[in-house]
């Protein structure tokens, strides 16, 4: 539960508001290993704590990623640190990606915004055992171009034969010669067969809401759908009760959840 | 005779005519033609009469909407398999939107307004049109919402 100091070896900006930290791991020999999905405490010492998924390749622990928007006090200042800069970090967190479970079968990711960057982990374990899976689709949802995240891997991902990429983005001008749309108007266009399909999506949760409802109507299952939910994860061990959601803790026992467990609690309004 | 055939091929292919009547795609081919269009052609133009309707073959469209000063801002966007306007099944009949090729499109362009003209003597032809676009309305709208919602703007 003592946050390990870690320093920053790399900063990189992505978005507007997005970088993205490649940080010292806490063990530099073992370096730390994480499931697809989990998530870190990172410290600011003297400011504050945010969970932050990780986003970097599970195959190399040397290298801790994060992904993070400054949106609060934490991150904004996080935003302009500097390479060398201490920060503290404890985790990793939570349960992950069912990437075990999806062996064998048609995957679908369906992301929005930063949602992209906890899936990132998933997708480069997909690419790697690619011959594992099924028909891979990614699906990405921006607000506009210059949003997008990741840009030179959805590309890089998309020259691929084995995968199908889709971009699309709420508005755009002219010069954009892509899709244009909500990312749930993609499903339409997936290659799948629903009843051996696993889908996992993470970005806003009304955009969650939507797909999940997208997803139902082609024939695909709550049991099939797992979602990345985000609360207000504080002590990351499920004793705090900041990040109760319904019978579960988020940072316990999601943040990935499989929909159909949660899905007495998913969309309603007090929790 | 031939080139009847291959439109009906056409658009017994496509996939918006999945489970349709024999009948109805025999209608629908006696008031279709198969289009291209160059990247930056225009389909149609906002406040123009909406009297063709189109299924994409192939291509992308962009639906856009020009708001001064802003500039021209692309609202949606329409790719292969995907039906294209329904501003031919509701008064006034009028596009509210660009929609402009983005590289070749290949379409087909039925006469919305000969079609419409058949619904009062042919409800079960206009019960079918109905019944397949008024839930791509309906989705529109469902799109339309999440748009304005600015889902992945700062929290």
């Amino acid at each position: 539960m003592v946050p390990h100091p870690v320093s920053i070896r790399e900063l990189q900006r992505e978005t507007h508001d997005t970088f993205t930290l490649t940080l010292e791991p806490p063990d530099r020999d073992q370096g730390l290993s994480f499931i697809p999905g989990q998530f870190t405490m990172l410290y600011l010492f003297g400011t504050g704590e945010v969970p932050i998924s990780i986003s970097g390749d599970p195959a190399y622990p040397m290298r801790l990623v994060h992904t993070i928007r400054a949106v609060g006090s934490v991150t904004r200042t996080m935003q302009h640190m500097q390479r060398g800069s201490m920060l503290g970090v404890r985790g990793p967190f939570g349960k992950g990606w069912p990437v075990e479970e999806a062996r064998g079968k048609d995957i679908v990711i369906i992301a929005g915004g930063i949602g992209l960057a906890p899936l990132r982990p998933v997708i480069y374990h997909l690419l790697r055992e690619r011959g594992d899976y099924e028909h891979i689709s990614i699906l990405y949802g921006a607000r506009c171009p210059a949003d997008i995240l990741y840009s030179r891997e959805l590309e890089s991902w998309g020259g691929r034969f084995d995968v199908d990429v889709s971009v699309t983005i709420d508005y755009a001008t002219t010069d954009w010669y892509g899709d244009v749309g909500v990312v749930t108007s993609l499903l339409d266009k997936v290659r799948c067969d629903p009843g051996k399909t696993v889908v996992m999506t993470c970005g806003p949760e009304i955009m969650m809401r939507f797909a999940a409802r997208e997803l139902n109507r082609i024939g695909i299952t709550d049991e099939h759908i797992y979602v990345s939910m985000e609360r207000n994860m504080q002590c990351a061990a499920g004793t705090c009760g900041h990040c109760q959601y319904g019978p579960s803790f988020v940072c316990k026992d999601g943040p990935v959840f499989r929909l159909d467990r949660i899905r007495p609690f998913f969309g309603t309004r007090e929790i | 005779m031939s080139d009847i055939r291959d439109l009906e091929q056409l658009i017994r292919a496509h996939p918006f005519s999945q489970g349709m009547s024999d009948e109805h795609i025999k209608m629908l081919t006696g008031c279709a033609k198969n289009m291209h269009f160059r990247p930056g052609a225009y389909l149609f133009r906002e406040d123009e009469d909406a009297d063709t309707f189109y299924w994409i073959r192939a291509g992308k469209v962009a639906m856009e909407v020009n708001a001064p000063p802003r500039g021209t801002i692309q609202i949606d966007s329409r790719s292969e398999g995907e039906p294209l306007g329904w501003s031919w099944i509701v008064e006034p009949y009028r596009w509210f939107c660009d929609a402009r090729a983005l590289e070749d499109v290949s379409a087909l362009a039925f006469d919305g307004a000969c079609l419409r003209g058949k619904f009062d003597q042919d409800l079960p032809l206009a019960y079918e049109m109905y019944r397949r676009f008024v839930p791509l309305i309906h989705r529109s709208l469902q799109a339309t919402q999440l748009q304005l919602l600015d889902v992945y703007g700062a929290s």
